[in-house]
């Protein structure tokens, strides 16, 4: 082992062990509101880390899938009293139905778009988000544009202000098993050849790989970690209308992942945690106020001009800095050097 | 994998065939629970649909063909496309109030404006914008030539300033700028009795200078031909003495000022307000994807495509379901990515 992974184990379980005994170390609303904020949007951010970090495909549709599976949940589960379905069936089965019915439009999203490299799957993706949005938007049976309000969580986990923990430790369990689940992925057959389709798609597809198939699963699979996100989310918070899933919501979650960094998953969760901080105490700088997207913008406008590989890194050069300067064997290459408009 | 793309092309092409079709036929002689009916027994209501489409479509040119004309040349993907698009219009706005006056208790009326106080704030809005636009090329865009991603990301940061600037500044309540009174009328077409409204023709009719204007620009001048060139080859262009440099910053130029003078016609046709941004941005992006980046006919027919299926369905889906046409967006941009995933006159990069 050498140094570097070293002092990077230490920082991880650290950090692990702060966010297990994290409800007597904050208050509430630092628990309640804040964290399992930061969790659930790490999830999504993960998704989006993983799809540019080992497929090479930067995607804006994650916030209109976890919007998918929310929507879902809150169509299904509801009884009354609000817009939507109101089916009013078992939360389980509701969570069922949205992780499988946001999984299979990531499926169909992703053969759309997966033909397409670079800059063109970007925008391809950013047109799915934006009428998906649209989408919720106008179609009243499925939720208008109000959204679906009292959604509840299942009886398990309880209403969050009533048991703020319990929400926030199964998010952190959900985005454990997320990143286990990705580390896991990438180190399979299929996580190893999805990773030589992001480095030379036409050389893969002369050794008889199929490369459509692969972006199309990889897109599927975290289709399937964004919908973990979005079911979370309406447990979190009750309620989901078009605009949890705009144009500036997905802009928000491609801000987390690039502010963490573009090519390692853990980054998701950091980028997270820096978004959500700021949100939440920019209104009280009096020069900011409300003008908390001012404030982002000109972030990730640093972030992307001065250190395109985000705060992992800024890490990652510290260590090199204390640890003797070996190179990075990392899984993945800087955001910089992700080859764009290739085409197979 | 040719094999399969191949039958995968086909089933697609089959597909968009059929659903053309259909759509014709149901239109024409079906349109059963449609407010209108089939376009055999009411012409008048199908020929202003079919205007509407047009007329939408000359809009969706006009904005997309700034964003593919700087895509082509300099692979930029600008994601402040749609701020520009509505900060063009608010300027446009603040420069008539400012002209005019604020107008009655109704707000400014057409009949207070006329064609000069529509025109001058228009092409100031658009030279404004299109500053703007080269001022970020030169600032944070010149220096990472090539890296696409880090471009789009740089836009994209510069597109939430922008929106969130002008929340504070214009507030977060829709207005829109007053057309000039003497276009804010009807002209008879003396078809079917129909009476169309002359601001939307009036757009219709921008958009073809527009087009004719970039085009004559593109094929029969120096800084065209430059263009065109740079667009296939830009390192040979630049290895010929060349200044591309100099061409990237007209472009840039040009581009964002169609995007402000869309706005301005945007503003004037329907109103500004925060997430009008984002609505342009789509429409321009979705234009062109399927009409294929970079390339000014793709921009035309992708415009055509979106405006006319955009219109119909709205127009020609069963009254219950009307809300449902935003799915008829989606399958158009489907289609086109299922049959030519570059779009339709797209070509490798």
């Amino acid at each position: 082992m050498t140094q570097r992974s070293l002092i990077e184990r230490v920082v991880g379980a650290a950090i692990l062990v702060v966010a297990l005994i994290a409800p007597l170390l904050f208050n509430t609303y630092w628990v309640s509101a804040l964290l399992t904020q930061m969790l659930l949007l790490g999830i999504v951010a993960a998704s989006l880390i993983f799809l540019s970090a080992y497929g090479g495909m930067v995607s804006f549709a994650q916030v209109a899938i976890y919007g998918i599976a929310g929507f879902v949940f809150g169509n299904v589960v509801t009884n009354g009293n609000t817009k939507g379905l109101n089916l009013g069936w078992s939360p389980w089965l509701g969570v069922l139905l949205a992780i499988g019915i946001a999984t299979l439009v990531g499926v169909l999203f992703g053969a759309l778009a997966s033909r397409s490299f670079g800059i063109y799957f970007l925008m391809i993706t950013l047109t799915f988000g934006v009428i998906a949005n649209l989408f919720f938007g106008q179609v009243t049976d499925f939720s208008g544009f109000g959204g679906i309000s009292g959604i509840p969580a299942p009886g398990l986990i309880g209403r969050v202000d009533a048991h703020p923990n319990r929400l926030y430790y199964v998010a952190l369990g959900t985005s454990i098993v997320v990143f286990l689940l990705l580390k896991y992925v990438v180190r399979t057959p299929f996580g190893l050849s999805l990773q030589g389709v992001r480095d030379d798609p036409v050389r893969m597809s002369s050794l008889g790989y199929n490369v459509t198939l692969h972006r199309t699963l990889a897109f599927g699979f975290a289709a399937f970690v964004a919908a973990l996100g979005g079911v979370l989310f309406v447990w979190w918070n009750g309620h989901i209308d078009p605009a949890s899933i705009d144009l500036s919501a997905m802009i928000d979650v491609l801000v987390i992942a690039v502010i963490g960094g573009l090519y390692r998953v853990e980054a998701a969760w950091l980028g997270a945690f820096v978004f959500v901080v700021l949100n939440n105490y920019s209104q009280r700088i009096s020069f900011v106020g409300p003008r908390f997207h001012t404030l982002i913008g000109l972030v990730f406008l640093a972030i992307v001009l001065v250190s395109p590989n985000g705060l992992i890194g800024l890490w990652e050069r510290f260590l090199d800095l204390v640890a003797s300067g070996r190179s990075r064997g990392g899984p993945a290459e800087p955001i910089a050097e992700i080859p764009a408009g290739s085409d197979a | 994998m040719s094999a399969r793309t191949a039958s995968f092309r086909s089933a697609g092409a089959v597909v968009a065939v059929l659903l053309s079709v259909f759509a014709l036929v149901w239109i024409l002689f079906i349109a059963r629970g449609t407010s209108f009916g089939p376009a055999i027994h009411d012409r008048k209501d199908f020929l202003i649909t079919l205007l509407n489409g047009l007329t939408a479509a000359g809009l969706y040119f006009v904005v997309a063909s700034g964003f593919t004309l700087i895509f082509g040349l300099m692979r930029v993907v600008n994601m402040a496309h749609g701020a520009f698009f509505l900060l063009g219009g608010y300027i446009a706005l603040k420069l008539q109030r400012h002209w005019v006056g604020e107008g009655g208790s109704y707000g400014l009326q057409s009949s207070q404006v006329n064609m000069r106080n529509w025109i001058i704030p228009a092409l100031i809005a658009a030279i404004i914008v299109g500053f703007v636009g080269l001022s970020m090329q030169q600032v944070f865009l010149r220096w990472n030539q090539g890296q696409e991603l880090r471009q789009a990301l740089i836009t994209i940061a510069i597109a939430i300033i922008l929106a969130d600037q002008m929340l504070a500044h214009f507030g977060g309540v829709a207005e829109d700028i007053a057309w000039p009174g003497k276009l804010d009328t009807f002209w008879n077409l003396r078809v079917a009795g129909v009476q169309y409204t002359t601001t939307r023709l009036f757009i219709l009719g921008v958009a073809v200078a527009v087009g004719l204007g970039l085009w004559l620009w593109l094929k029969k001048t120096r800084t065209g031909m430059v263009i065109r060139a740079g667009v296939d080859d830009r390192q040979m262009v630049s290895a010929l003495g060349i200044n591309i440099q100099l061409t990237f910053a007209i472009a840039f130029f040009i581009g964002s000022a169609l995007a402000g003078l869309g706005g301005v016609m945007g503003g004037s046709f329907a109103s500004l307000a925060p997430g009008v941004d984002s609505n342009w941005l789509l429409n321009s992006l979705i234009v062109v994807i399927i009409g294929g980046m970079g390339s000014l006919a793709g921009a035309a027919v992708g415009a055509l495509l979106l405006g006319l299926v955009t219109n119909f369905a709205s127009a020609y889906l069963p009254s219950d379901y009307t809300y449902y046409s935003i799915i008829f967006t989606f399958v158009l941009l489907a289609i086109v990515l299922a049959v030519r995933p570059l779009g339709l006159f797209g070509r490798p990069a």
